[in-house]
This record gives C-alpha cells, structure tokens and sequence, in this order.
C-alpha cells in the first residue's frame, strides 16, 4: 500500500487550524483566511510582447525549437480559432477577455539545458519548497513523481530515472515533442481535437507547456505521477497540455495541483488534457484546483477555462475522474469519458465548492458508444457568499452501445441564502436497453444539525466543515489516500467566514 | 442521593424565554446539587424540550428574563459547545442525522474536546477505540453502529442508546436527558437505565424529562417536578410521580386557572 505525506505533496491543501470561535456572531465578522498560496517569485523572465497573431505562434514554435507537423498544428488551430467565437452557453458572467492583452509565452531564464537540478535557479527550487512540493535529491517525496510546471515552462521532473526502469515515460510535452515525436504525432490532438471548442483551439494554437506520461503495455506504474502547476507573472495566460496514453494492460494514478498569485487583475488559464486507455488499461485522474479565487469582493482571480477528456479505446479499459475544485475566480470544466471499448469504464467523482463571488460551471459528459459500457456521476456543489455553482453534465448512449449503464447522483448545497446552485443534467439514448439513472438534490446545512454537534462541543465552523465534509464523503472515499482528509481540511479553510 | 451540604452544580433564576416572539418559558426556577436525580413531567407542549435547548444554548430561542448559573458561572453567556466542553449534557428527544460524518468520529472530536477543557491529554484513534469499547458495554450497543453516519438510519431506540454512549464518553457534570425512554421497548429500557444509573455519582446530577412511572422505577428520582405553561407549577419527592400516574394532570389545569394563566 502506498502512503505519501500530502502535506508536501498538495501544498495548496496545507492548513493552519485557526482558533477556535468564542461566539457564533463573530463568525460573520470573521475575516476569511488569506490565500497562502498569492506570493510572487521575483526572478527574470523572457515574456514575448502581449498580443496574439500567426507571428506569435509560429515565434512559440520557434523558441520552442518545434518539429514542422507541430507548427503546422498549432497555425491550423490558431486558423479554426479566428474563425469561431467564445461560448456563452454556460451563463458565467464575466467581462469581455481582452485576448490582445495577454502575454503568450512567458519562461524563467535558465540555462536552456537543464541536466540536473543543480542548474535550476535556486529560486525556482525555493519556489516550489514554499508551495511544498520539494524537488531536491534530499528532499523530494519518496513515492511521488513531479513535474513541476512555472509558468510556461517544465523546470524539473523528479524520478525520471527510476520510471524509466519500468520503461515509464513521464517528462515535459515540450521534452517529449523531442524524444517521442511518433507518441506525439499519433495522439496528440486525437482525443481533444484543434476544433474542438474554443478555448481547446486557443490552446493548440499556443500552448506552452505540460506533463506527458506513457505507461508500457502491462506496466503497473511503480508510483504515483503528479503535476504542479504554477502560474508567476499576472499577465501572463497559461495554456498547458498533458497527454496521458496507458498502453494494453497498464495502469497509472495521476494528480494535478495547481496555485498562482494573487493580483487584482485576471488570468486566464486554458488547459487541455487528453488520456488514451488501450484494452484493460486505467488511469485515475485527481486534481485539486486552487488556483486564486479573487478577493472578498470578486476583484481578481484566475478564469479557468479547461478541457479535458479522456478515452476508453480499448476493451475492459477505465477512466476515473476526481476533482477538487475550490479556486478560480470561474471555472468551466467538464472532464468526459469516451467510452468506445466494450465494456470499459467511465468515472466522474466531483466536489466543487464556490465562495464570495465565484462562479464553477462544472460536470462531466460520458459518451457510451461501445457495448456493456457503464459510467458513474457523483457530484457534490457546494455553494456560499454570493457564489454560483452549476452542475452541467451529459450522458449520450449510442445506438451501438447495448446494455449501456449510468448512474449520475448531483447534490447540492447551499450555505447562507445569497448563493445558487443548479444543476443541468442532459441525457440522450439512442438505446431502448439502456440504464440511466439521475438523483438530484438540494439542501441547506440545517440549524439543528449544527446545534447537534455544538452542544457536543464541537465548535462552529468545525462543526460546518464537519457536516460539509460529510455531505462529500463518497466523492473523498474516492480519492488517494490521506488526500481526502487534506481535501476536508481545505474545504473547512474555503469555507471560513462564509456563514454567519 | 439527597446531601444537603452538595455544591449546587446548576441553578436556574426566573428564566423567560421566547421564540420569535412567542413566550414560552415563563419563569422557570429549579436549583440542582450534586449527586441529585431530578424528574421533569408534564403535558406536551408544556416547555420541558425548550428548558433543556435553552440551558444547552440552542440559538433559536432567545432568553428574555432570568439567570442560570452553573459551578458558579453564568451559563448563559456561552456559546452551546462551551457548555458541553464544561460538562453540560443534553441527551436530545430526537437526535438529528447527519450524513457522510463517521460516528466513531465525531464521537472521538466530542470526547477530546470535553477532555482537553478537563485537561487531560486527548486520545488517539487507536487509545479512543478502547475507551469506547469499554463504554459500549454500558449502553449494550453493538460496535457496528460507530462504523456508521452519526445517528443515519439509526431506529429510534438505537439514537437514544448513541446518545447515553455519548453521555458516558463525555462524563458530563449536568446530564438533562429529554424522553431518552421514548422509543425504547423494555428490554433496551432496563439497559439504558442500567447505563444511566451506572454513570450517575456524588459528583454529577442528572434531569430526566419522562412522561412515565416505569423509568422512574428504574432511575429513582430524588426530586419530581411539574411543569405547566413554561414554568414548574409543583414540585415533591418520587411519589408526585405516583400521583400523576393515578391522576393525571388534570389538576394542574386547576391550578393554573387559579393562577390567572392557561
Ligand atoms: N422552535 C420553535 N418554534 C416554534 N414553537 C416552538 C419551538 N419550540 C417549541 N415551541 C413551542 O413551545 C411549546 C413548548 O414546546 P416543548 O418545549 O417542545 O414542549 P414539551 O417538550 O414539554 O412537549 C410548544 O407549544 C411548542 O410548539
Ligand atoms: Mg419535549
């Protein structure tokens, strides 16, 4: 069994349990805890001016000392994305984005071949200690692998080595463009294709950096892989890219944690993530989404504008999505299952919780195209201060996927009586056997249940984080181990002050 | 057990007390020292609940006259899981559900918060594990139901045996026990009495809200009080209860009409 120390491994979960509260009216009072996570890393960066055009890409190429087929991907993308226009269909209200005032290409300077950590700049490393994700010999987590991603670039990737032995590829895509161009030519863009949407478009035009992972055929990876994502200049987008590809029989469990400062101006973040599961293979994908939410008042934060999708092409295979969503000042974000394999599996375990002036439009889409495939939907909204929270999800059944299962469960809670949860399931069947099933509820955290575990001298925002942790159990039983009661503890830290 | 020269533990003055604005306590006095059992009855509707969530500090009623003190302290000014940390206990009529929230738990977080008031050092999940098993005997529970949500498809008799266990982890100084016997059939009736008797000492009192002889007969009360119209119209030794028993509360209405109220 393995056991890793979150602490380290998920800085943005770290928590300092605050004094206790000496009287319930304080707590409206109560200033929310400050985000830990907003501080900036003074060092030099190469930024290419704001503003985006074919130049720009086809300069992200070049600095990027890209093969031909990729330029010609990116320019392709960057074309369809002229063409097409930013969704509103999710109803996020949020000012117009200004996409000639962001910069698209934004990289520490460093050696450009980095051979060992010796020749990271000690401030990145400092960095990354400060966010608790050590990257040096000595200090690096024992069973967790890190790539850890500063701005736009991949500055380190930890174990690389003792992967390799297993003939398990985890580098930076940029690395990967490299070494495994036919990986890359072959899957790249396959599962979230340049057209597919526009914000999937704006990344394949120019993506800057990202986490790829191939597990051999048969290959139980030996540890857990995970990404840091780390977003330093406020005007600076980030756009990454990971490709996961789990070959015949393989299996592999991946988090993603991602911080950035806080600036009162916002970010935008548009990531696209693609997994391909061969026959029998499965790939768990965590994520715990932090990224700065604003201030009380709404001003700042990061809009989080992200695709991702995985792939069951192979028969038995199985994709399993858990997230945390906490940050952002928006989100929207629907990680989806194609379920093409016989038999394979998809899975979507949410929490997603909105404070102040956030906004998460957020669910997932299971695609059932092969026979006796089955997918499971547990999503769990909680929604406080002004906040709006939508679960917003699709379950399609082809008309070749017989005997086709879903079960989707999508509750809600509201906390406080300005915040707004809903909940858009949308089912098409092309099956007369399928089996779809949809439960959706809605509740409050009820003034006894508080005075319960009050009058057993549990105080009053333990007890709220107490009832709110438990309203997401089966969404936490679902995640690594001792990352669900660090899970628990950042939602508590999130939900400071927000019920008086 | 009666001593006249007991510490007073709990002494409620007066006490008014509304919802909205609707009054329903209206002067209720009641002093209790260690080592006493006292019996609370009357009808339905009469203000026995509303007395035990006010002394637990429930935020839905507001306290409009009076005072109580307890081990000399004004009890009033603290906030509900303050007076638990203290020792006061209330064992609910209907203890709510709260799901996804692990029993064994929250049992653990309530025991270490009364003990570290107490200061003693608070216990692991392995050291807690022993301490409630030894006290499940207490109450006869089946270990099964800490591996659940606290009190989540719990039957009625199996919320109030979770909530004697509750009482016996937090050894509280002042335990008001609202209709534990509601819900319970005879069997589990012996048994949580059993429980309770075990559990009450020269050091602690214990209210018990009943509307029946037969826990009487198995938790004997020093003090019987009755309550009418949010407030204790008449109080007497184990044979009040006897009386009403036979009589009913008929007489209580008499009296009230004598006193101008209904
Ligand atoms: N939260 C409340 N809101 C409105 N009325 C209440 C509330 N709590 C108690 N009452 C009313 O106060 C009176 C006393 O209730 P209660 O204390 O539960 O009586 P008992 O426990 O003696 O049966 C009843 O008329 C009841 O309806
Ligand atoms: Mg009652």
């Amino acid at each position: 069994m393995f056991r890793f120390s979150l602490k380290a491994f998920a800085p943005s979960l770290i928590f300092d349990r605050l004094s206790a509260m000496t009287s319930q009216s304080q707590v409206g009072q109560f200033v929310a805890q400050p985000y830990k996570y907003g501080f900036v890393t003074e060092i030099e960066t190469e930024k290419i001016p704001k503003g985006l055009d074919e130049e720009v890409v086809r300069l992200i190429s070049a600095k990027k000392k890209e093969p031909e087929f990729l330029l010609d991907f990116r320019l392709k993308a960057f074309r369809h994305w002229l063409e097409i226009k930013e969704p509103n269909w999710a109803g996020l209200d949020y000012p117009p984005i200004d996409y000639q005032d962001i910069v698209y290409y934004a990289a520490p300077k460093q050696k450009s071949k980095k051979n060992s950590l010796d020749e990271v700049d000690p401030k990145l490393l400092e960095t990354f200690d400060k966010l608790g994700i050590p990257l040096s010999e000595q200090k690096r987590l024992s069973n967790v692998a890190v790539d850890a991603v500063f701005d736009s670039v991949s500055i380190a990737t930890t174990y690389k080595e003792k992967l390799a032995e297993h003939g398990v590829v985890f580098c930076s895509i940029g690395e990967a463009v490299k070494e495994y161009s036919d990986l890359i030519k072959r899957y790249l863009g396959s599962i979230v294709p340049i057209n597919d949407n526009y914000f999937a478009a704006l990344n394949s035009a120019v993506f800057s950096d990202g986490s790829f992972v191939f597990i051999p055929r048969g290959v139980e990876c030996p540890m857990e892989l995970s990404s840091y994502f780390r977003i330093n200049s406020g005007d600076t987008g980030q756009f990454e890219r990971t490709l996961i590809i789990a070959e015949e029989g393989s299996s592999v469990s991946y988090l993603e944690g991602c911080t950035a400062p806080m600036f009162d101006t916002n970010t935008l973040h548009a990531a696209v993530v693609e997994l391909v599961a061969l026959d029998d293979a499965s790939i768990k994908y965590s994520t715990v989404q932090n990224w700065y939410a604003g201030n009380e008042d709404g001003i700042g934060g990061i809009y989080n504008f992200v695709t991702k999708r995985g792939q069951c092409r192979g028969a038995r295979s199985k994709i399993s999505w858990s997230q945390v969503e906490t940050g952002s000042a928006i989100t929207w974000k629907y990680p989806s299952c194609i379920l093409q394999g016989e038999d394979s599996v998809g899975e979507f375990y949410s929490v997603a919780l909105t404070n102040n002036y956030q906004q998460a439009d957020t669910g997932t889409k299971m695609i059932h195209i092969g026979p006796r495939t089955r997918s499971t939907i547990v999503s769990k909204g909680i929604s406080a201060g002004h906040s709006s929270n939508s679960y917003r999800g699709l379950v399609q059944i082809g008309p070749k996927a017989f005997d086709a299962k879903n079960y989707s469960q999508c509750d809600s809670m509201l906390i406080g009586d300005q915040a707004a949860a809903n909940t858009y399931p949308y089912m098409r069947s092309q099956q007369p056997d399928a089996s779809i099933e949809h439960e959706a509820s809605t509740c409050r955290i009820s003034e006894d249940q508080l005075f319960y575990l009050q009058s057993r001298g549990i105080d009053f925002e333990e007890a709220i984080s107490m009832i709110v942790s438990g309203f997401c159990r089966d969404v936490f039983n679902q995640l690594p181990m001792e990352f669900a009661a660090e899970a628990d503890k950042l939602l508590a830290l999130k939900l400071e002050g927000s019920v008086g | 057990m009666i001593c006249s020269d007991a510490p007073v533990l709990i002494e409620i003055c007066d006490l008014h007390a509304r919802v909205d604005d609707q009054p329903i306590l209206n002067g209720v006095n009641l002093t209790i020292k260690a080592g006493e059992i006292h019996a609370l009855m009357g009808r339905n509707g009469s203000g026995k609940s509303t007395l035990s969530k006010v002394l637990a500090g429930h935020p839905a009623y507001s306290v409009t006259q009076g005072s109580v003190r307890y081990c000399g302290q004004d009890l009033l000014t603290l906030q509900p899981d303050q007076r638990s940390r203290i020792g006061v206990f209330l064992g609910f009529q209907y203890p709510v559900e709260i799901p996804g929230v692990s029993n064994l738990e929250f049992l653990r977080v309530s025991t270490n918060a009364r003990r570290l008031e107490k200061g003693q050092e608070e216990l692991d999940t392995f050291a807690f594990e022993d301490f409630v098993q030894e006290r499940l005997g207490l109450v006869q529970m089946d270990p099964a139901f800490l591996d659940r949500s606290v009190n989540e498809g719990f039957s009625g008799g199996e919320k109030k045996r979770n909530e004697i266990l509750q009482m016996a982890l937090l050894e509280p100084l002042v335990a008001i026990l609202d209709e534990t016997d509601s819900g319970l059939d005879i069997d589990a009736l012996r048994i949580v009495s059993a429980g309770v008797n075990q559990l009450s000492n020269a050091e602690n009192a214990i209210l018990l809200i009943t509307h029946y002889q037969r826990l009487l007969d198995l938790i004997k009360p020093d003090y019987v009080h009755v309550m009418a119209a949010g407030r204790i119209v008449r109080s007497g030794d184990k044979t009040l209860a006897l009386e009403l028993e036979r009589n009913g509360y008929e007489w209580v209405d008499q009296g009230l009409k004598a006193l101008g109220t209904t």
